[in-house]
Protein backbone atom coordinates (compact mmCIF):
# COMPACT_ATOMS: atom_id res chain seq x y z
CA UNK A 1 0.00 0.00 0.00
CA UNK A 2 1.31 3.73 -0.99
CA UNK A 3 1.24 6.04 1.70
CA UNK A 4 -0.87 9.14 1.79
CA UNK A 5 0.77 12.08 0.71
CA UNK A 6 1.74 14.41 3.89
CA UNK A 7 1.76 17.79 3.95
CA UNK A 8 5.11 19.32 2.98
CA UNK A 9 6.62 22.68 3.49
CA UNK A 10 6.77 25.17 0.67
CA UNK A 11 9.98 26.68 0.66
CA UNK A 12 10.18 30.46 -0.14
CA UNK A 13 13.20 32.28 -0.54
CA UNK A 14 13.17 33.53 3.41
CA UNK A 15 13.40 29.94 4.25
CA UNK A 16 14.66 28.21 1.15
CA UNK A 17 18.21 27.88 3.47
CA UNK A 18 16.63 26.14 6.26
CA UNK A 19 15.32 23.44 4.15
CA UNK A 20 18.61 23.11 1.95
CA UNK A 21 20.50 22.67 4.97
CA UNK A 22 17.93 19.80 6.44
CA UNK A 23 18.38 17.80 2.80
CA UNK A 24 22.73 18.09 4.02
CA UNK A 25 21.82 16.93 7.54
CA UNK A 26 22.43 20.45 8.69
CA UNK A 27 20.16 22.48 11.30
CA UNK A 28 20.70 26.03 10.29
CA UNK A 29 19.22 29.13 11.72
CA UNK A 30 18.87 32.74 11.14
CA UNK A 31 21.25 35.36 13.13
CA UNK A 32 21.00 38.86 12.97
CA UNK A 33 24.30 40.31 12.61
CA UNK A 34 23.32 43.48 14.37
CA UNK A 35 22.25 42.21 17.27
CA UNK A 36 23.69 38.70 17.13
CA UNK A 37 21.04 36.95 18.00
CA UNK A 38 19.05 33.83 16.90
CA UNK A 39 15.48 34.01 15.58
CA UNK A 40 13.16 31.10 14.35
CA UNK A 41 10.95 30.54 12.40
CA UNK A 42 12.83 31.86 9.51
CA UNK A 43 12.14 35.38 7.95
CA UNK A 44 13.02 38.64 6.18
CA UNK A 45 14.15 40.61 9.25
CA UNK A 46 15.31 40.07 12.58
CA UNK A 47 12.16 39.83 15.43
CA UNK A 48 14.21 41.05 18.42
CA UNK A 49 15.14 44.06 16.47
CA UNK A 50 14.06 44.82 13.07
CA UNK A 51 17.24 44.42 11.50
CA UNK A 52 17.56 42.89 7.65
CA UNK A 53 21.10 42.20 8.17
CA UNK A 54 20.97 38.62 8.47
CA UNK A 55 22.79 35.28 7.88
CA UNK A 56 22.77 31.82 8.46
CA UNK A 57 24.52 29.70 11.01
CA UNK A 58 24.79 25.56 11.40
CA UNK A 59 23.16 25.34 14.65
CA UNK A 60 24.47 22.34 17.49
CA UNK A 61 21.26 20.49 16.83
CA UNK A 62 21.12 20.19 20.98
CA UNK A 63 18.48 21.43 22.93
CA UNK A 64 15.47 20.26 25.51
CA UNK A 65 12.33 19.14 25.20
CA UNK A 66 9.84 22.52 26.18
CA UNK A 67 6.84 20.74 25.83
CA UNK A 68 5.37 17.78 24.25
CA UNK A 69 2.06 16.31 23.40
CA UNK A 70 1.74 12.44 22.08
CA UNK A 71 -0.92 12.88 19.11
CA UNK A 72 -3.60 10.05 19.16
CA UNK A 73 -5.80 11.23 17.04
CA UNK A 74 -4.16 11.63 13.13
CA UNK A 75 -5.02 14.91 11.52
CA UNK A 76 -5.42 13.59 8.01
CA UNK A 77 -5.45 10.17 6.94
CA UNK A 78 -1.78 10.61 6.16
CA UNK A 79 -0.56 10.44 9.84
CA UNK A 80 -2.61 7.49 10.45
CA UNK A 81 -0.23 4.94 10.41
CA UNK A 82 1.81 6.79 12.78
CA UNK A 83 -0.34 7.27 15.87
CA UNK A 84 0.49 7.21 18.89
CA UNK A 85 3.32 10.06 17.64
CA UNK A 86 5.06 12.75 19.34
CA UNK A 87 4.56 16.78 18.59
CA UNK A 88 7.16 18.31 20.63
CA UNK A 89 8.63 22.45 21.51
CA UNK A 90 12.33 22.38 21.75
CA UNK A 91 14.47 24.75 23.14
CA UNK A 92 17.43 24.79 20.98
CA UNK A 93 20.97 25.49 22.82
CA UNK A 94 21.01 28.38 20.90
CA UNK A 95 18.00 29.92 22.33
CA UNK A 96 15.31 29.57 20.10
CA UNK A 97 12.30 27.34 20.11
CA UNK A 98 10.91 25.05 17.03
CA UNK A 99 8.47 22.62 16.88
CA UNK A 100 9.31 18.98 15.99
CA UNK A 101 8.75 15.53 16.34
CA UNK A 102 10.43 13.41 18.85
CA UNK A 103 11.22 9.73 16.96
CA UNK A 104 13.23 6.39 17.90
CA UNK A 105 11.58 6.48 21.43
CA UNK A 106 8.23 5.03 22.62
CA UNK A 107 5.86 7.80 22.88
CA UNK A 108 5.48 7.66 26.76
CA UNK A 109 9.03 7.43 27.58
CA UNK A 110 8.99 11.64 26.38
CA UNK A 111 9.51 14.34 29.51
CA UNK A 112 9.94 17.66 29.52
CA UNK A 113 13.12 18.62 30.26
CA UNK A 114 14.81 15.99 28.87
CA UNK A 115 18.41 16.32 26.39
CA UNK A 116 17.33 15.79 22.41
CA UNK A 117 19.66 15.99 19.49
CA UNK A 118 18.63 17.23 15.56
CA UNK A 119 18.20 14.00 13.57
CA UNK A 120 16.29 13.73 9.54
CA UNK A 121 13.58 12.20 7.86
CA UNK A 122 12.55 12.19 4.93
CA UNK A 123 9.29 14.36 4.80
CA UNK A 124 7.88 11.83 1.67
CA UNK A 125 8.55 11.98 -1.78
CA UNK A 126 11.34 13.50 -2.95
CA UNK A 127 14.73 14.25 -1.38
CA UNK A 128 12.89 16.88 1.31
CA UNK A 129 13.89 16.15 4.66
CA UNK A 130 11.90 17.95 8.44
CA UNK A 131 14.30 18.23 11.37
CA UNK A 132 12.96 15.54 13.84
CA UNK A 133 15.09 14.96 17.42
CA UNK A 134 15.86 12.02 19.44
CA UNK A 135 16.49 11.66 23.20
CA UNK A 136 20.32 11.95 24.32
CA UNK B 1 -17.63 36.88 6.59
CA UNK B 2 -17.08 39.91 4.79
CA UNK B 3 -18.85 43.32 5.89
CA UNK B 4 -19.97 43.73 2.58
CA UNK B 5 -21.65 40.22 1.73
CA UNK B 6 -23.53 40.74 5.32
CA UNK B 7 -24.80 44.64 3.90
CA UNK B 8 -25.58 43.85 0.91
CA UNK B 9 -27.66 40.78 2.04
CA UNK B 10 -29.38 42.57 4.43
CA UNK B 11 -30.03 45.92 2.21
CA UNK B 12 -28.16 48.20 4.04
CA UNK B 13 -26.05 51.04 2.53
CA UNK B 14 -23.59 51.67 5.05
CA UNK B 15 -21.48 54.58 5.14
CA UNK B 16 -18.84 52.72 7.36
CA UNK B 17 -17.88 49.24 6.64
CA UNK B 18 -14.92 46.81 8.36
CA UNK B 19 -14.46 43.53 8.28
CA UNK B 20 -12.89 41.90 11.52
CA UNK B 21 -11.12 38.73 11.82
CA UNK B 22 -8.63 38.18 14.64
CA UNK B 23 -10.49 34.70 14.98
CA UNK B 24 -11.22 33.74 18.38
CA UNK B 25 -11.33 37.30 19.40
CA UNK B 26 -13.05 38.59 16.70
CA UNK B 27 -16.22 39.22 19.07
CA UNK B 28 -14.69 41.02 21.79
CA UNK B 29 -12.74 43.01 18.99
CA UNK B 30 -15.36 43.94 16.84
CA UNK B 31 -17.49 45.67 19.83
CA UNK B 32 -14.28 47.78 20.55
CA UNK B 33 -13.84 48.65 16.94
CA UNK B 34 -17.39 49.11 16.50
CA UNK B 35 -17.63 51.52 19.65
CA UNK B 36 -14.38 53.21 17.82
CA UNK B 37 -16.49 54.00 14.56
CA UNK B 38 -19.29 55.37 16.43
CA UNK B 39 -17.30 57.56 18.76
CA UNK B 40 -15.35 59.13 15.36
CA UNK B 41 -18.89 59.99 14.12
CA UNK B 42 -17.90 57.44 11.58
CA UNK B 43 -21.17 55.98 11.88
CA UNK B 44 -24.28 56.55 14.21
CA UNK B 45 -25.40 52.73 14.70
CA UNK B 46 -22.93 50.01 13.84
CA UNK B 47 -24.43 45.92 13.34
CA UNK B 48 -21.58 43.50 14.37
CA UNK B 49 -21.73 40.22 13.07
CA UNK B 50 -19.99 36.87 12.62
CA UNK B 51 -21.03 33.66 11.63
CA UNK B 52 -20.11 30.44 10.60
CA UNK B 53 -21.08 26.90 9.57
CA UNK B 54 -18.35 24.55 10.54
CA UNK B 55 -20.31 21.39 10.95
CA UNK B 56 -22.66 21.39 8.28
CA UNK B 57 -21.81 20.39 4.34
CA UNK B 58 -18.55 18.61 5.77
CA UNK B 59 -17.86 15.51 8.37
CA UNK B 60 -16.24 15.92 11.40
CA UNK B 61 -12.83 14.81 10.46
CA UNK B 62 -13.14 16.87 7.12
CA UNK B 63 -13.43 19.98 9.81
CA UNK B 64 -10.19 18.30 12.05
CA UNK B 65 -8.07 18.37 8.99
CA UNK B 66 -9.07 21.49 7.85
CA UNK B 67 -8.45 23.29 10.78
CA UNK B 68 -5.45 21.17 11.24
CA UNK B 69 -3.98 22.46 8.10
CA UNK B 70 -4.98 25.38 7.35
CA UNK B 71 -6.00 27.14 10.95
CA UNK B 72 -3.28 27.84 13.67
CA UNK B 73 -0.45 26.41 12.56
CA UNK B 74 2.95 27.49 10.61
CA UNK B 75 2.85 25.89 7.18
CA UNK B 76 5.90 25.31 6.71
CA UNK B 77 7.51 24.82 10.11
CA UNK B 78 4.55 23.14 12.18
CA UNK B 79 1.40 21.56 9.84
CA UNK B 80 4.37 18.92 8.49
CA UNK B 81 4.74 17.48 12.17
CA UNK B 82 1.14 16.66 11.92
CA UNK B 83 -0.30 18.54 14.93
CA UNK B 84 -4.00 19.07 15.58
CA UNK B 85 -5.47 22.27 16.71
CA UNK B 86 -5.88 20.26 20.07
CA UNK B 87 -1.92 19.59 19.89
CA UNK B 88 -0.97 23.46 19.77
CA UNK B 89 -2.91 24.25 22.78
CA UNK B 90 -2.14 20.19 24.16
CA UNK B 91 1.68 21.53 24.74
CA UNK B 92 0.62 24.46 26.44
CA UNK B 93 -1.09 22.37 29.34
CA UNK B 94 2.01 19.84 29.39
CA UNK B 95 4.13 22.60 30.20
CA UNK B 96 1.74 24.17 32.49
CA UNK B 97 1.39 20.58 33.86
CA UNK B 98 5.15 20.91 34.24
CA UNK B 99 6.00 23.93 35.43
CA UNK B 100 3.00 24.65 37.96
CA UNK B 101 1.46 21.07 38.71
CA UNK B 102 -1.56 21.73 37.47
CA UNK B 103 -3.63 18.30 37.28
CA UNK B 104 -5.99 16.41 34.51
CA UNK B 105 -8.73 16.65 36.78
CA UNK B 106 -8.08 20.53 37.47
CA UNK B 107 -8.42 20.64 33.83
CA UNK B 108 -11.77 18.21 33.50
CA UNK B 109 -13.21 20.41 36.20
CA UNK B 110 -13.35 23.42 33.70
CA UNK B 111 -15.40 21.19 31.30
CA UNK B 112 -17.95 19.40 33.89
CA UNK B 113 -18.65 23.10 35.43
CA UNK B 114 -19.47 24.99 31.68
CA UNK B 115 -20.88 21.78 30.52
CA UNK B 116 -23.08 22.48 33.48
CA UNK B 117 -23.78 25.89 32.33
CA UNK B 118 -24.69 24.62 29.18
CA UNK B 119 -27.00 22.52 30.50
CA UNK B 120 -29.12 25.55 31.79
CA UNK B 121 -28.67 27.54 28.43
CA UNK B 122 -32.04 26.53 26.17
CA UNK B 123 -29.66 27.15 22.85
CA UNK B 124 -26.54 25.24 24.13
CA UNK B 125 -25.35 22.66 21.76
CA UNK B 126 -23.95 19.95 24.08
CA UNK B 127 -26.37 19.75 27.48
CA UNK B 128 -25.83 16.45 29.18
CA UNK B 129 -24.28 16.61 32.64
CA UNK B 130 -20.81 15.16 32.48
CA UNK B 131 -18.32 14.74 35.29
CA UNK B 132 -14.61 14.60 35.71
CA UNK B 133 -14.63 11.07 35.71
CA UNK B 134 -15.86 11.17 32.37
CA UNK B 135 -13.77 13.80 31.19
CA UNK B 136 -10.70 11.72 32.11
CA UNK B 137 -12.44 8.42 30.39
CA UNK B 138 -13.11 10.22 27.60
CA UNK B 139 -10.93 9.51 24.01
CA UNK B 140 -7.36 10.69 24.68
CA UNK B 141 -7.07 13.39 21.18
CA UNK B 142 -3.33 14.71 22.09
CA UNK B 143 -1.87 14.47 25.26
CA UNK B 144 -3.35 15.24 28.33
CA UNK B 145 -6.46 16.98 26.64
CA UNK B 146 -9.22 13.99 26.05
CA UNK B 147 -11.87 15.03 23.66
CA UNK B 148 -13.84 16.48 26.40
CA UNK B 149 -11.17 18.67 26.99
CA UNK B 150 -11.97 20.22 23.30
CA UNK B 151 -14.34 22.74 22.21
CA UNK B 152 -17.31 21.00 20.37
CA UNK B 153 -17.61 21.49 16.33
CA UNK B 154 -21.00 23.86 15.69
CA UNK B 155 -22.95 26.15 13.33
CA UNK B 156 -24.16 29.35 14.12
CA UNK B 157 -23.71 32.94 14.27
CA UNK B 158 -24.32 36.10 16.74
CA UNK B 159 -24.60 39.73 16.48
CA UNK B 160 -24.57 43.08 18.14
CA UNK B 161 -25.64 46.79 17.63
CA UNK B 162 -23.61 49.33 18.69
CA UNK B 163 -24.31 53.25 18.83
CA UNK B 164 -23.70 55.84 21.52
CA UNK B 165 -24.57 55.74 25.02
CA UNK B 166 -27.51 58.92 23.77
CA UNK B 167 -28.58 57.19 20.86
CA UNK B 168 -29.45 54.08 22.98
CA UNK B 169 -30.82 55.21 25.98
CA UNK B 170 -34.54 55.41 24.22
CA UNK B 171 -34.45 52.10 22.75
CA UNK B 172 -36.26 49.43 24.13
CA UNK B 173 -33.51 47.27 25.68
CA UNK B 174 -31.53 47.92 28.62
CA UNK B 175 -27.83 49.24 27.04
CA UNK B 176 -24.69 47.83 28.22
CA UNK B 177 -21.87 50.14 28.26
CA UNK B 178 -17.79 49.67 27.18
CA UNK B 179 -16.39 50.59 30.55
CA UNK B 180 -12.67 49.67 28.99
CA UNK B 181 -10.82 47.07 26.64
CA UNK B 182 -7.59 46.45 25.59
CA UNK B 183 -5.34 44.29 23.45
CA UNK B 184 -2.39 42.00 23.56
CA UNK B 185 -0.25 39.79 21.90
CA UNK B 186 3.03 37.86 22.55
CA UNK B 187 3.72 35.27 19.87
CA UNK B 188 2.16 34.42 16.55
CA UNK B 189 2.77 30.84 16.49
CA UNK B 190 3.27 28.77 19.63
CA UNK B 191 6.10 26.75 18.09
CA UNK B 192 8.37 29.53 18.56
CA UNK B 193 7.04 31.81 21.35
CA UNK B 194 9.38 32.29 24.01
CA UNK B 195 6.94 31.38 26.66
CA UNK B 196 3.62 28.97 26.16
CA UNK B 197 2.10 29.71 29.80
CA UNK B 198 1.72 33.49 30.04
CA UNK B 199 -0.32 35.49 27.47
CA UNK B 200 -1.10 37.84 25.92
CA UNK B 201 -4.08 38.12 28.39
CA UNK B 202 -1.98 39.92 30.72
CA UNK B 203 -1.22 42.63 28.35
CA UNK B 204 -5.28 43.24 27.15
CA UNK B 205 -6.84 42.81 30.41
CA UNK B 206 -4.62 44.90 31.97
CA UNK B 207 -5.12 47.62 29.71
CA UNK B 208 -9.01 47.23 29.78
CA UNK B 209 -8.84 47.32 34.01
CA UNK B 210 -6.52 50.52 33.64
CA UNK B 211 -9.09 52.24 31.35
CA UNK B 212 -12.06 51.09 33.52
CA UNK B 213 -10.44 52.00 36.53
CA UNK B 214 -11.82 48.40 37.53
CA UNK B 215 -9.97 45.40 39.30
CA UNK B 216 -10.61 41.61 38.68
CA UNK B 217 -12.40 41.68 42.51
CA UNK B 218 -15.50 43.86 40.59
CA UNK B 219 -15.92 41.39 38.02
CA UNK B 220 -19.49 39.73 38.89
CA UNK B 221 -19.34 37.27 35.91
CA UNK B 222 -16.37 36.79 33.37
CA UNK B 223 -17.16 35.20 30.26
CA UNK B 224 -13.86 34.03 29.13
CA UNK B 225 -12.85 31.77 25.78
CA UNK B 226 -12.58 28.63 26.20
CA UNK B 227 -11.49 26.67 23.66
CA UNK B 228 -9.80 23.86 25.63
CA UNK B 229 -9.76 23.60 29.24
CA UNK B 230 -6.07 24.84 29.79
CA UNK B 231 -6.99 28.35 27.80
CA UNK B 232 -9.54 29.12 30.61
CA UNK B 233 -6.77 28.09 33.22
CA UNK B 234 -4.20 30.13 31.51
CA UNK B 235 -6.60 33.05 30.89
CA UNK B 236 -7.95 33.37 34.37
CA UNK B 237 -4.04 33.44 35.45
CA UNK B 238 -3.02 36.33 33.29
CA UNK B 239 -6.20 38.05 33.05
CA UNK B 240 -5.50 38.89 37.24
CA UNK B 241 -8.39 36.35 38.84
CA UNK B 242 -5.63 34.63 40.60
CA UNK B 243 -1.85 34.22 40.76
CA UNK B 244 0.53 32.80 38.18
CA UNK B 245 0.60 28.83 38.17
CA UNK B 246 -2.94 29.26 40.39
CA UNK B 247 -5.56 28.44 37.90
CA UNK B 248 -5.39 24.98 38.69
CA UNK B 249 -7.04 25.46 42.45
CA UNK B 250 -8.45 28.22 41.27
CA UNK B 251 -11.27 26.22 39.25
CA UNK B 252 -11.85 23.49 41.42
CA UNK B 253 -14.26 22.65 43.83
CA UNK B 254 -17.25 24.48 42.10
CA UNK B 255 -14.80 28.05 42.28
CA UNK B 256 -16.10 28.95 38.56
CA UNK B 257 -19.42 27.45 38.79
CA UNK B 258 -22.85 29.68 39.51
CA UNK B 259 -22.80 30.74 43.12
CA UNK B 260 -18.77 30.07 42.77
CA UNK B 261 -16.48 33.19 43.64
CA UNK B 262 -16.33 33.70 40.08
CA UNK B 263 -19.01 32.35 37.34
CA UNK B 264 -17.10 31.86 34.18
CA UNK B 265 -18.71 31.02 30.61
CA UNK B 266 -21.95 31.01 31.88
CA UNK B 267 -23.63 30.07 28.55
CA UNK B 268 -21.65 27.02 28.30
CA UNK B 269 -18.96 28.33 26.14
CA UNK B 270 -16.78 26.61 23.15
CA UNK B 271 -16.58 23.45 25.12
CA UNK B 272 -20.82 22.71 25.07
CA UNK B 273 -22.46 26.14 24.37
CA UNK B 274 -21.17 25.66 20.36
CA UNK B 275 -18.15 26.63 18.75
CA UNK B 276 -19.26 27.98 15.09
CA UNK B 277 -15.70 29.92 14.18
CA UNK B 278 -15.76 33.16 14.55
CA UNK B 279 -19.14 33.64 15.85
CA UNK B 280 -17.92 31.05 18.82
CA UNK B 281 -16.22 33.89 20.63
CA UNK B 282 -19.08 36.17 20.09
CA UNK B 283 -21.24 34.48 22.56
CA UNK B 284 -18.98 35.10 25.41
CA UNK B 285 -19.90 38.85 24.51
CA UNK B 286 -23.72 38.22 24.13
CA UNK B 287 -23.68 36.29 27.53
CA UNK B 288 -21.97 39.09 29.28
CA UNK B 289 -24.58 41.47 27.92
CA UNK B 290 -27.34 38.80 28.69
CA UNK B 291 -25.68 38.46 32.55
CA UNK B 292 -26.04 42.43 32.73
CA UNK B 293 -29.04 42.73 32.10
CA UNK B 294 -30.94 40.18 33.88
CA UNK B 295 -31.47 38.05 30.80
CA UNK B 296 -29.82 34.96 31.53
CA UNK B 297 -32.71 32.69 32.87
CA UNK B 298 -31.84 29.86 34.68
CA UNK B 299 -27.92 30.99 34.59
CA UNK B 300 -28.49 34.26 35.61
CA UNK B 301 -25.95 34.94 38.38
CA UNK B 302 -27.19 37.71 41.17
CA UNK B 303 -26.91 41.32 41.26
CA UNK B 304 -24.25 41.62 37.95
CA UNK B 305 -22.93 45.17 37.43
CA UNK B 306 -19.87 44.74 35.81
CA UNK B 307 -19.03 41.52 33.24
CA UNK B 308 -15.57 40.76 31.37
CA UNK B 309 -15.43 38.91 28.03
CA UNK B 310 -12.29 37.64 26.78
CA UNK B 311 -11.24 36.53 23.53
CA UNK B 312 -8.23 35.20 22.08
CA UNK B 313 -7.53 33.86 18.48
CA UNK B 314 -4.74 31.90 16.43
CA UNK B 315 -3.41 29.61 19.70
CA UNK B 316 -3.54 31.77 22.71
CA UNK B 317 -1.91 34.28 20.52
CA UNK B 318 -4.12 37.94 19.81
CA UNK B 319 -6.08 38.86 23.26
CA UNK B 320 -9.20 41.19 23.60
CA UNK B 321 -10.56 41.76 26.68
CA UNK B 322 -13.69 44.25 27.33
CA UNK B 323 -14.77 44.85 30.59
CA UNK B 324 -19.12 45.57 30.41
CA UNK B 325 -21.36 47.60 32.76
CA UNK B 326 -24.76 47.97 32.91
CA UNK B 327 -24.19 51.55 34.21
CA UNK B 328 -22.04 54.69 32.90
CA UNK B 329 -18.29 54.93 33.93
Amino acid sequence: MTSLPKPLPAPDPATSEYWEGAKQGELRLPKCRDCGKFHFYPRTLCPHCGSVNLEWKNCSGRGVVYSYTVVHRAPSPAFEADVPYVVAVIALEEGPHLMSSIINVPADRVRVGENVRVTFRSAGSGDEMLPMFELG
Amino acid sequence: MPAGVVAGFFGIRPNYLSTVDLAGASGCSMIDQAIAAVESGRCEVALCVAGQNLLSNRSRSQAVQSMAERGSGHPQFEVPYGPLVPSLYALIAQRHMYEYGTKPEQLAEVAVTIRTHAGLNPNAHKKDPITVGDVLSSRMITSPLHVLDCAIVSDGAAAAVVTRADRARDLRKSPVYLLGSGYGLRHGYVGDAECLTTSGAVDSGRTAFRKSGLGPKDIDVAEIYDCFTITVIVELEDLGFCPKGEGGRFVENGNIGLGGQLPVTTHGGLLSGGHPGLGGGFFHVLEAVRQLRGEAGGRQVPKVEVALAHGNGGVVSVHCTLILGNAEN
